[in-house]
């Protein structure tokens, strides 16, 4: 992609997620306290720092923004309010927004269902990895 | 010690609770009814969505909550969830109701087809803030007949019931006594333990099981290893996720609201409740 | 008729480069009033001023106006000019040409325009101006330094040396505060208690030093040279003037749980104490919330064993009234409250502790008699986990910790480190740090020692959880940002660097003072850069971390020159006040309150004074009387008189309208 292509996507982030890039003092607490981290291919601290270096093609190529949880540990405990979850889920949504929602198929679900998986499980699935 | 006045709230059950999480739900009203207050089901509530949509320029998954708030403040009523999922969601958007113009904005044109306009002005409280901050927890003591004496039980609140800690305002985030207080009024042992607000990897189950496996071990590892023998829990998906990855572990995963019942002794009075509850809608 | 001279500064090109100078000074010559009218490159140099100088006393000047930069930068110097030219130095008024025109418009014509409206604004002030001697108010040659720490003990010693009485007032029972907690201090590995205690006992003994401890400042009345200062003493139990320290009693009280607030509550102490062995004073104090005696009427068992008989359970808390010319505050900080930090498990386990409660830990007069062991079991620890910056660096937004970086923590978390490495060879040590900030003085080459010669292991990232393990243990996750990994360390103990907040007393005081304070409640100083170690408020000084976090070397360092800045005052015997205060006219003034009400100062008060009236009659009035040594010259109560009695000097309501007018022109 064209690194103007690339810029717009950027402003697209920042502008869903409401995030400040600018905040983070790189002191890694997101990341040391994400329970996802070994899932994922990119952390929440690296989401910040190369969402605010623009370098955000290989953010918008990585399975990581479906690991996160969304269990807000790291907005809580952000020390400057950063809010990284908010910028992994941006990301997510400008990938499925373009490309249409591939990430979770319902036809696929059937399958995966037992019957005591609350709906709670269902619903909450489809809006993360369907929006 | 006296009644307090007896209030009706509104009641979001939210979907889970009205299928699959049945227990939550139906233990909670029969105790409502003991402790002095009433859970008035909201009419044509619809699903929350399970999660809070993060973005700034989601607007149309908003809407149920904001058309539950709304329903509640016309009955002027607070409105009152057990749910831990649908407590976040319908907690966020009331935030952003009350904070955020270009929310407000895009939701009340949306919503004037169906004649609501919603400025945030309804509480929001969860099932555990009404028994602390409205019945108080030396009433709960007192009308309980049958304690659960020497249960070690521990607390596990997840993460929805407690962060994002500035917007819930449940309880402090990182040393949480809600349920703690909850278990201890209820006469049984409190365990703590430090993973009880640690994340048992939600709806991740559809992307890869490994994961809520590895969280939900974690957790009842640490449960267990400092004594515990039962944890309680408000989120249906919590129960699930610790139930399917017990693996060797003796703990029970249960609703916090079945031992509420089983502690005032109205888990009989339950189908009765129900009933009733179903005849008034 | 005045007759009033125009000097119009080029400031180099900082005016010239903008405004026609030669033009302004030409127009400005023409001004009724106006007899000289010139202009030149530095006005405030040397020669400059000789130009001034000259013209004053070769064209007979009555008034001066110079055109150039803000008053602020050289209004004293060119009124000691006029004054050493022969004329009154309120006779002379700035125009800012500089700051208000020169450097904020963009274009000759529209600077030149208005340089000439500022300079006719300030030849029609100078016009009505009056000329005004400023008085004399006394100095009582006495100090009081609030806050017996280090930067206290520092100030006290210093301004007793230059002969004056200085009186210490100290909260606690002991002077000595947070550095006589401390075992060894950076970057010398100094014993902390070995360097200050002979400063206490020199405080102590010092015939210049009088130290009121177990003390609080209940009410400051007054003004610079001459407040007067209510202290409380809090009721000891003790006689001070009859205990000896013999600590007999304190062997002997029954009551042992009281938590002991010098170890930070890590072991008990007796209802009847002496805090630590060094104290001094060195007399026992009954804590009244943990007698038996004093609560339930029972025991007195202290009372039977003192030989000096100086236990006296009917003392009373006393108040004591004293005058002093300068007031100096040390009150020190506090580590911040760390319950709202439990992610690292603060609450939940013995092992988590604080850096303060360390340092009691290492330290031999503390709760283990110097070997380091975990407070849970009493074992020593083998692996430990310092994290950084908890509570500092937060956002605003957080809603909890504190903006600002506590400066000391990345030196004494280096310490603890070295220490620890030193005596127990063993004992492996991590440090999750943000960034090392060393910027003293053989600071950086402290940390490199830890890191080079002790083999301490510094992780680039945050600890993001604390978990206490069923078998004592604790798991330490964090992120390692220069390895890409999230790591676990099993840890025996984890050390949390708390930020540190100014004391609890430092608000309430700076009320009674006037003296200014920011939103994290450390007192502000007069200028930041050039005047650190005063508060804006005349007689104010600021002395060690009640101004800031710092070290001890930047402690000692402002505590003396707080204490050179009180000799420079006490040394006078009489001090000129500001002639620029407000004015009542007693014939206008219907005695409503509300100028008494607004000024910040406590200048203004009430008198019933006697009139003549009609038919010679005597009628007796209310009227504001200001006292001009008080009086800073605000403003606030000649705006809020609602009659116009109120009149400020050398800012008179004519002058200023004058000034208005002449702009309008």
């Amino acid at each position: 992609m064209l690194q103007s292509e690339l810029n717009k996507i950027r402003d697209e982030i920042l502008s869903i997620s409401g995030v400040n890039p600018r905040k983070c003092m790189c002191c890694g607490k997101c990341s040391g306290t994400c329970p996802s981290y070994d899932e994922m291919e990119y952390h929440p601290h690296e989401f910040v720092h190369m969402v605010e270096t623009g370098d955000i093609a290989p953010l918008l190529n990585t399975k990581s923004i479906y690991k996160c949880l969304s269990c807000f540990a790291c907005i809580e405990r952000c020390p400057r309010q950063v809010e990284p979850a908010k910028l992994v889920e941006a990301v997510r949504m400008v990938v499925e927004r373009q490309r249409g929602p591939q990430h979770l198929e319902a036809e696929n679900i059937p399958e995966q269902l037992d019957s005591d998986m609350p709906q709670q499980a269902v619903v909450s699935a489809f809006r993360k990895y369907r929006k | 010690m006296n009644d307090v006045k007896h209030i009706t709230y509104s009641y979001f059950p939210g979907c889970t609770l009205r299928n699959k999480a049945l227990d939550l739900d139906r233990y909670a009203r029969a105790s409502a009814e003991a402790l002095g207050f009433t859970l008035e089901e909201i009419p044509d509530w619809q699903c929350c969505g399970g999660t809070y949509p993060l973005a700034k320029d989601e607007i149309a998954t908003k809407l149920s909550s904001v058309r539950a708030l709304a329903s509640a403040r016309d009955a002027k009523q607070e409105l009152v969830t057990i749910c831990s999922a649908c407590h976040n969601v319908i907690k966020q958007v009331n935030n952003d109701m009350r904070t955020d113009e270009n929310v407000v904005l895009k939701v009340n044109n949306y919503l004037r087809e169906d004649g609501i306009s919603y400025n945030g002005e309804t509480k929001v409280l969860h099932y555990l803030e009404v028994l602390r901050d409205v019945v108080g927890w030396d009433n709960v003591k007192a009308k309980v007949t049958h304690p659960l004496t020497g249960k070690k039980i521990g607390a596990y609140y997840g993460c929805l019931l407690l962060r994002p800690g500035k917007v819930m305002r449940m309880d402090d985030p990182e040393n949480p006594k809600i349920l703690e207080d909850f278990i201890t009024a209820i006469g049984a042992t409190l365990v703590a333990y430090s993973q009880r607000n640690e994340c048992c990897g939600a709806y991740t189950v559809f992307e890869d099981r490994n994961i809520p496996a590895q969280r939900s071990r974690k957790i009842l590892a640490d449960a267990e290893e400092h004594g515990a023998d039962m944890l309680v829990t408000a989120c249906p998906l919590c129960r699930y996720n610790l139930i399917k990855n017990k693996g060797g572990s003796r703990l029970d995963i249960l609703y916090f609201t079945e031992l509420l019942a089983e502690a005032l002794d109205v888990k009989d009075k339950v189908t009765a409740v129900m009933e009733a509850a179903y005849a008034a809608k | 008729m005045q007759r009033i001279g125009v000097f119009v500064c080029h400031c180099g090109t900082n005016i010239a480069g903008t405004v026609d100078v030669k033009a302004v000074a030409e127009t400005l010559g023409k001004e009724n009033g106006v007899v000289y009218a010139t202009d030149y490159t530095y006005m405030c140099s040397a020669s400059g001023q000789q130009l001034i100088s000259d013209a004053i006393k070769e064209k007979n000047l009555t008034g001066v106006v110079v055109c150039s930069c803000s008053p602020r930068m050289h209004e004293n110097t060119f009124r000691k000019c006029a004054e050493r030219s022969g004329i009154n130095p309120y006779m002379l008024e700035i125009a800012n040409i500089r700051e208000q025109d020169s450097w904020i418009c963009r274009d000759m014509p529209t600077a030149t325009e208005k340089a000439i409206a500022l300079g006719k604004a300030a030849i029609a002030k100078v016009t009505l101006n009056a000329p005004l001697t400023a008085g004399e108010t006394p100095v009582t040659k006495r100090a009081l330094v609030i806050g017996g720490g280090i930067a206290g003990i520092q100030t006290a010693l210093d301004i007793a040396e230059a002969g004056f009485p200085v009186d210490i007032v100290e909260s606690k029972p002991t002077i000595g505060g947070k550095m006589a907690q401390l075992d060894k201090t950076f970057p010398t590995l100094d014993c902390a208690a070995c360097i200050l205690t002979p400063r206490m006992v020199e405080c102590g003994q010092n015939e210049n030093i009088r130290i009121l401890s177990y003390s609080e400042v209940a009410q400051v009345k007054g003004f610079v040279g001459n407040f007067t200062v209510t202290i409380k003493r809090k009721a000891r139990y003790v006689d001070e003037a009859k205990c000896t320290g013999c600590g007999e009693c304190t062997g002997k009280c029954p009551q042992k749980n009281v938590p002991n607030e010098f170890n930070m509550g890590l072991d008990n102490r007796r209802a009847i104490y002496i805090p630590f062995a060094q104290a001094v004073p060195k007399v026992a104090t009954i804590d009244p919330n943990y007698c038996m005696k004093l609560r339930e009427g029972k025991c007195g068992v202290c009372s039977m064993v003192c030989q000096a008989k100086a236990i006296d359970y009917n003392a009373k808390d006393t108040f004591l009234e004293e005058k002093y010319g300068a007031v100096i505050v040390a009150t020190g900080y506090n580590p911040i409250d760390l319950s709202k930090f439990d992610e690292f498990a603060y609450s939940q386990s013995k092992d988590v502790v604080s850096s303060l409660e360390f340092e009691r830990l290492m330290n031999a007069a503390g709760p283990t008699g110097g070997t380091l062991l975990r407070p849970s079991d009493g074992k020593p620890p083998k692996t430990i986990v310092f994290v950084q910056c908890v509570g500092s660096r937060c956002s605003a937004d957080a809603e909890k910790g504190h903006e600002y970086c506590s400066k000391i923590c990345c030196m004494y978390t280096a310490k603890h480190a070295i220490l620890t490495r030193d005596h127990y060879p063993d004992t492996e040590c991590y440090v999750f740090y943000i960034d090392v900030r060393t910027p003293g003085k053989n600071f950086d080459e402290f940390y490199r020692r830890a890191v080079e010669q002790y083999g301490v292991h510094y992780i680039k990232g945050m600890v993001g959880k604390v978990t206490p393990q069923a078998d004592g243990t604790l798991d330490v996750q964090g992120s390692d940002l220069i390895m890409d990994k999230q790591v676990h360390i099993q840890a025996d103990m984890v050390v949390l660097a708390a930020s540190i907040e100014a004391d609890k007393s430092a608000r309430p005081l700076a009320t009674m003072l006037t003296a200014s304070m920011d939103t994290n409640d450390f007192f502000t100083e007069a200028h930041p850069k050039l005047r650190p170690v005063e508060s804006p408020t005349a007689g104010v000084y600021l002395s060690g971390c009640c101004q800031g976090p710092k070290d001890i070397p930047e402690t000692v360092a402002q505590a003396s020159a707080a204490a050179s800045k009180v000799i420079g005052l006490l040394v006078k015997d009489k001090l000129k006040n500001n002639p620029c205060v407000a004015e009542p006219n007693e014939d206008m003034c219907n005695g409503c309150s509300q100028c008494e009400n607004v000024c910040p100062y406590g200048a203004i008060t009430y008198i019933e004074k006697d009139f003549r009236g009609p038919n010679r009659t005597t009628v007796t009035r209310r009227v504001a009387q200001v006292n001009p040594a008080v009086c800073q010259g605000c403003g606030a109560c000649t705006v809020t008189c609602p009659s116009g009695a109120m009149d400020l000097k050398g800012f008179t309501n004519k002058e200023i309208m004058a000034e208005v007018d002449a702009i309008c022109r």
